[in-house]
């Protein structure tokens, strides 16, 4: 109990601090993890969408990989992407290795699956109850699912946040694709996983808290403005 | 210069509708044409929302043909609209939902904002033009799907039970909606189970019974003097006395 | 629309901030565990960046593992505790010369209760044959790092065939040198570290330095420029500049000012024979 007062007791004095490179970290940290959100989005919002309203061969066996694929490990993640980017792989040549692209890469490809998964049940419950009146209206299988993303669009912020969240909390992938390199590639949680090894129990859980209440104000910013949308747009 | 060709009239060739347990559509034969209101009439499990779900294709027939007059094209606004007894409205202002249905016509953002304003005017909704459609009373989010056809002024409107979740003054107002466009040169094939409404509302009468077409008569005949027992027995046990 | 123009943007700054990563002057660096947490480096590679401009990455791994990064090209130079697996190395081509650096030593650390008895002692190999026979718990990194192998070595030495004689006393954990002197320190068991390592950990719990000062536990440092003939992608001029460095006057001084409190961590030695 006591190191958690510690932690807490450090973490204010981080913050107030305003050291360098500690907002130097958080900012890498959130750029890494918001632009994969992002890129994870444009993919998996209109895979998912399509994936529910149009029928194909193995469709259901589709659904199951994907639905399996959210619980992929992200050190299995960081490994594959690592053997893709290191020099002796297909895309050495790239030199991306150890940079924070190769980081978004990673945590990109570990949250598309949820993403997909999860708007995929989202608008094929959705589907059965728009289905007549969108084809009635002339509606193609492919245009129906971008028009449903759009009308789903508040419980699919939930969806985004899953992928967000997956992102900033995990380590595995960003340590091995990233080397956990000092002021290059070393974000919150690799720092976590770094001070936790030192034995500075108090700066890692100071860390931990910083990383807590960032993604907490992240969540809760994205709830007051949907809930604000909803009452505009029922 | 060649006229387009119109969608009417519709025909039906031994339509049959079967799923994996039973039959609703049993070898339906007629043809649909422009102008009179059609009404189609039966009991509950006569397969009437069915048979309007296959003239609209949004079902396929498991054997028979369903032929229009000429094809319409993916990509254009559509001419035929159907009407559903639970309006589905899009998450967005009444303004929205009915803009949406002119999305592929071709029109500027300018000109499909004044279409639609001018529909929702047509049905008494210019004042809720941006209120989100999904808080409208139920009379009016049927008013609002009926703007959604006015705009796009199909040649042919089916209507499934348009008023049955409706109280009389709602109802009152979406009818002489359908009589406003049945008057601006749109056919009307609507089901319901009101015999009120199917005097008021019909110039002719399909009647349905076990998945067939059992009659098809003028509704003043119809009603005064059925031709089949069944379409007897059904009247029979309509009348609250 | 929201969406896609956030992502364009977001495209836009990750492509400005490549671009500016790809022209700065950087090398890559494979290290071990013990040499980064033991902050070596946030001491000696500012130094190194003001004088030369140039960017020192430095990816921290075991040993063995840092070897396997730099014969998949993925580092410039390394920078690691293993002569024989170093040798091991350049014999394969890996590697263009090895020059030694620095040393430390290793010590072993345990419990104060001392279940074994092996406090004070300067002789490893017998306190090594102490613990087993006690049973007592012992942590081993068992990944193939620098401490790893010189653990092994000096079971072999004490005699022992450690496959015949592991149990559940023997706790191989498969994690770097913090993480071990972390779990050691939960389980109050024995360990071997490196002294840089141990001087900067700070969960110490029960533990302490319970034998030193062996001259079997001689920790010795080499740098390597990897092989450019072989990975053609090794930036050979800056990565030269680092080793060049490293051994030079200036480099050695910036190893020997290293300090935790009082205690010097590494000692410079690139000019000591047969190292």
């Amino acid at each position: 109990m006591n190191a958690i007062a510690d932690g807490a007791w450090q973490a204010y004095g981080l913050v107030a601090s305003g050291d360098t490179r500690l907002v130097g970290i958080v900012l890498l940290s959130l750029q890494v993890s918001l632009t994969a959100a992002v890129f994870g989005c444009v993919i998996g919002l209109p895979l998912g969408a399509t994936i529910a309203v149009t029928r194909f061969p193995f469709r259901r066996g589709v659904i199951v990989v994907l639905n399996a694929l959210m619980g992929l490990p992200s050190v299995v993640v960081g490994l594959l992407v690592y053997l893709l980017l290191s020099r002796a792989g297909p895309l050495g040549s790239w030199g991306i290795l150890f940079t924070p692209t190769a980081m978004v890469i990673a945590q990109t490809i570990l949250i598309t699956p949820t993403i997909a998964a999860l708007s995929q049940q989202l608008v094929a419950d959705a589907w059965q109850e728009y289905r007549e009146q969108l084809r009635s209206l002339g509606e193609s299988r492919l245009g129906a699912a971008m028009t449903l993303l759009v009308d789903l669009r508040f419980s699919l912020v939930t969806v985004m946040l899953a992928g967000f969240g997956r992102a900033a909390s995990e380590v595995g992938a960003v340590m091995i694709v990233g080397g956990n390199i000092d002021g290059v590639t070393r974000v919150m949680t690799t720092s976590i996983a770094l001070e936790t090894s030192k034995g500075d129990l108090p700066l890692a859980l100071a860390l931990g808290i910083i990383l807590l209440t960032i993604v907490l104000a992240l969540n809760a910013g994205a709830f007051v403005i949907k809930e604000a949308a909803q009452r505009r747009f029922g | 210069m060649r006229a387009p060709l119109t969608l009417l009239p519709l025909a039906l060739a031994s339509v049959d509708y079967a799923t994996a347990t039973r039959r609703i559509i049993r070898g339906v034969s007629t043809r649909i044409d422009a102008g009179p209101r059609t009404v189609i009439l039966g009991p509950n499990g006569a397969g009437k929302s069915v048979l309007l779900r296959l003239c609209h294709g949004l079902l396929a027939p498991t054997s028979g043909a369903i032929t229009w007059n000429a094809e319409e094209l993916p990509g254009m606004p559509r001419r035929q609209a159907m009407v559903f007894q639970r309006p589905v409205m899009l998450r967005r202002s009444a303004l929205g939902n009915v803009m949406y249905a002119l999305r592929h016509a071709g029109i500027p953002g300018y000109e499909r904002r004044q279409r639609a304003m001018a529909a929702l005017a047509r049905v008494g909704l210019e004042a809720h033009a941006g209120s989100p459609a999904r808080v409208l009373s139920g009379g009016e989010q049927q008013r609002l799907a009926l703007a959604r056809v006015w705009v796009l002024r199909p040649e042919i409107l089916f209507l499934d039970e348009p008023t049955a979740s409706l109280d009389p003054g709602a109802t009152q107002e979406i009818e002489n909606i359908i009589g406003a466009l049945h008057a601006a040169g749109t056919k009307i094939v609507m089901v319901t189970h009101n015999l009120g409404q199917a005097r008021r509302m019909s110039d002719e009468i399909l009647f349905l019974y076990g998945g067939r077409l059992i009659e098809r008569a003028p509704t003043d005949r119809f009603l005064r003097q059925p031709a089949s027992p069944e379409a007897g027995r059904f009247l029979e046990a309509q009348m609250p006395w | 629309m929201v969406k896609v123009r956030s992502a364009l943007v977001a495209v836009v700054i990750l492509c400005a901030a490549w671009v500016a990563q790809a022209q700065e002057k950087f090398i890559t660096v494979a290290s071990t565990t013990s040499t980064e947490q033991s902050g070596l480096f946030g001491h000696i590679l500012p130094i190194f960046e003001a004088q030369t401009g140039i960017d020192v990455r430095i990816v921290a791994l075991g040993t063995g593992q840092a070897l396997d990064l730099a014969r998949r090209g993925d580092a410039d130079v390394v920078f690691v505790h293993a002569k024989a697996a170093e040798e091991k190395f350049l014999a394969e081509g890996e590697g263009v010369r090895r020059f030694p650096v620095m040393y430390n030593d290793f010590v072993l650390i345990g419990p104060k209760g001392d279940p074994a008895k092996v406090a004070g002692s300067k002789d490893i190999l017998a306190a090594l044959k102490a613990i087993q026979g006690a049973q007592a718990p012992f942590v081993s990194r068992g990944d193939k790092s620098g401490t790893h192998m010189a653990e092994l070595e000096l079971w072999k030495a004490s005699g022992i065939e450690l496959d015949k004689v592991k149990g559940p006393w023997y706790r191989d954990t498969g994690q770097g040198m913090g993480p071990a002197l972390n779990t050691a320190s939960s389980m109050n068991a024995y360990v071997l570290a490196d002294r840089g390592t141990w001087l900067a950990f700070k969960n110490r719990g029960e533990l302490a330095i319970l034998v030193e000062g062996d001259k079997r536990l001689f920790n010795q440092y080499g740098v390597m420029l990897v092989n450019p003939a072989k990975h053609p992608s090794v930036k050979k001029d800056l990565g030269l500049t680092f080793v060049d460095w490293l051994v030079s006057s200036a480099g050695q001084q910036a190893i020997a000012s290293y300090k935790i409190g009082s205690d010097q961590l590494f000692f410079p030695n690139a000019t000591q024979p047969g190292v």
